[in-house]
């Protein structure tokens, strides 16, 4: 236990040495953008909700986005009986460790810890990598367990290499981008558009009530406003005789 | 109504109280912005309370389900990620006030004789807020909740002899699992709160027995008018309930801006990685401290390991909270206040605040070599200010305290 203790201690200088982060793209985030929203649900019950649950999330919340039970019911439903049960999934974790080396994780609150930029960066950050079990790898996710589900219709990447100079003088190998290799069924700026509808889903489903939150937010802020302006005339007037 | 009224007077003192304690309680007129951050503690108080009630009716203490109920509170339980928001950013309020009030009671000398005890009860709330803010940052059993407990408990395992036998008492395993979350949710919802509730009674009950301080730091009983009544003074009620009404008003301006459009305070205020479930075998790459520990977990990690031991730092953290209690017998100055002490407290205290803030900044980032000595400059100073201190309020010069207190 005590050398727990002394390894968290170091644990932040080793994290520095790991060197400078990947830089991230701008995801499209729009939680009001209901339309979006719907396409990136579609993706989402489609591709990453077979092997990642959202098992925070219900089914009929998507009602939240303009989608109707019945609609929930015939288009998104594949794993559930009812439209108020949870996003959960029929793989083992087992199995899964098995397969992937690590469980896939959950997926409700994901982009809340990672961000919307880092996923929106990791989802088009798939290139083909011979070393790796599955045959890829990423650019902000070295040595992801993760196969490239989306490469129907992203096609494949390949990296384009550069040299560069590390603090230490050192030359390494770095990724400057990633080319199109192999084509998918949809052009590169149809992929980003629809990784970018599935980020701003990710997005909305990491807090399905921040649209509300910020509506009734102007509404305090309003009210609290007014509510100023009567208490300082209040103070002012029980005030006035006190030299 | 009158009638009622007696009746009740005649079995328990309810106009005596209010008259006590509000009508005719007389506190200085010259209250300014800082005297706000009293009243405004008791109100995260009662928001922390109030919202922890309704909390405790969703959330599970169990180390299998207390990730997902606090999910689902967020997104099942009507207005509960309200409820939850207003909890976490009032956890964070909590020490922004306590930290300004603290200050108030530096610059106007508000510990000094008659009001030690005030200060002590005042110090003890602090330490027991510290306690529970820690209790509680374990409950929604993220990443940073797991870890930030581990490392803390692991602080005490440093302790000579006892320290591995401490730790384990504390967690109740040999690491920080079920057992640890079932006792943290005890100590957080009942044990911590009635203690705070107790030692925030004593602490007005202390302030009422003695009276405020001011920002002249000159006592308002010394002068009575004709009538009785103290030429300085004017009953809390309506005059402080009024002004603080605004001071309020303000407060939950700010308070409301963050619940509603940035809870998460840029990760300060609920951290990202605490949206990834409690993993015992994953430690995160970057460990910090809640924001407002920040101070002392960067003292804690700019004193260097001694003989093999980490406990140095451990106690020198310790020290720095527990300093805070000598502060009435370590300030020898004959005035109260800093308006009418000399240079060298002024200093002092300028370098005091920097090397705090700085410390709390610095506790946030990753340690470097270069920031670690930042580190250690700073817990010098840091110390200095108190251990110095005896010698420089005696041998500071001084200005002439008024009689009366001033309009400024």
């Amino acid at each position: 236990m005590k050398s727990l203790i002394f390894l968290i201690l170091a644990l932040p200088t080793m994290a520095l040495a790991a060197g400078p982060s990947v830089p991230l793209d701008k995801a499209p985030v729009n939680v009001d953008d209901h339309e979006s929203l719907q396409r990136g649900a579609r993706v989402f019950v489609n591709y990453c909700l077979n092997c990642h649950s959202a098992s925070y999330m219900r089914y009929n919340r998507m009602e939240d986005i303009g989608l109707s039970e019945v609609q929930i019911k015939e288009n998104l439903m594949f794993a559930a009986d009812k439209p108020g049960e949870l996003m959960k999934v029929a793989m083992r974790t087992a199995d899964a460790k098995e397969w992937f080396g690590a469980a896939p994780p959950d997926l409700t609150v994901i982009t809340r810890s990672r961000g919307a930029n880092w996923t929106y960066t990791y989802l088009r950050g798939f290139y083909r990598d011979d070393s790796r079990p599955t045959g890829w790898n990423n650019t902000v996710f070295d040595k992801v367990g993760m196969p490239h589900v989306l490469q129907d219709l992203q096609g494949h990447m390949a990296p384009v290499m550069r040299m560069e100079k590390s603090a230490d003088g050192k030359e390494h190998q770095v990724i400057d981008h990633l080319t199109l290799v192999k084509p998918g069924k949809l052009t590169q700026a149809e992929y980003d558009a629809l990784v970018g509808d599935l980020v701003n889903y990710l997005a909305w489903m990491g807090e399905p009530a921040q649209s509300q939150r910020k509506n009734i937010g102007l509404a305090v802020l309003l009210f609290l406003g007014v509510f100023y302006v009567v208490a300082y005339y209040l103070k002012r007037s029980f005030w006035k005789d006190i030299h | 109504m009158q009638k009622l009224l007696n009746w009740i007077d005649q079995r328990f003192p309810l106009t005596s109280s209010y008259k006590a304690h509000l009508s005719e309680y007389y506190a200085p007129k010259n209250f300014n912005f800082w005297y706000f951050f009293g009243s405004l503690a008791l109100l995260v108080l009662v928001i922390q309370i109030v919202t922890g009630i309704f909390l405790t009716m969703h959330y599970k203490p169990d180390a299998a389900l207390a990730f997902a109920s606090v999910e689902y509170i967020m997104r099942d339980v009507e207005y509960g990620w309200l409820i939850r928001y207003i909890h976490s950013t009032g956890a964070s309020a909590f020490f922004v006030v306590v930290y300004l009030h603290m200050f108030r009671g530096l610059i106007y000398g508000s510990y000094r004789k008659p009001r030690e005890l005030i200060w002590i009860f005042g110090v003890l709330i602090y330490l027991v807020l510290m306690g529970e803010a820690f209790f509680g940052y374990l409950l929604p059993w993220g990443q940073m909740s797991y870890w930030g407990a581990q490392v803390i408990v692991n602080l005490f395992a440093t302790v000579p002899f006892i320290g591995e036998d401490l730790s384990l008492w504390i967690r109740g395993d040999y690491v920080v699992s079920d057992a640890t979350l079932s006792r943290f949710f005890a100590f957080h919802v009942i044990a911590f709160p009635l203690v705070l509730l107790g030692l925030v009674v004593a602490h007005l009950v202390a302030l009422h027995e003695v009276g405020s301080n001011n920002p002249d730091g000159i006592e308002i009983k010394e002068k009575k008018g004709p009538d009785g009544h103290y030429l300085d003074g004017i009953p809390f009620h309506p005059y402080y309930t009024v002004k603080d009404i605004l001071g309020v008003v303000v407060f939950l301006i700010a308070f409301t801006a963050v619940v509603f459009f940035a809870p998460e305070m840029g990760g300060y205020f609920l951290e990202y990685n605490n949206f990834i479930p409690a993993d015992p075998f994953k430690t995160p790459e970057h460990i910090a401290p809640v924001w407002y520990f920040t101070p002392y977990y960067a003292i804690l990690r700019a004193v260097p390991p001694m003989f093999g031991s980490q406990f140095p730092g451990v106690a020198a953290m310790g020290v720095a909270v527990l300093i805070f209690f000598l502060l009435p017998w370590l300030d020898k100055s004959p005035v109260k206040s800093i308006r009418y002490r000399g240079p060298k407290f002024k200093i002092a205290l300028t370098l005091f605040v920097i090397s705090f803030i700085g410390l709390g900044i610095l506790g946030i980032l990753p340690s470097t070599p270069l920031y670690t000595w930042i580190a250690r400059v700073l817990s010098v100073i840091y110390f200095a200010f108190f251990f110095l201190m005896p010698w420089y309020t005696r041998t500071d010069t001084y200005k002439p305290v008024p009689e009366r207190v001033t309009d400024k």
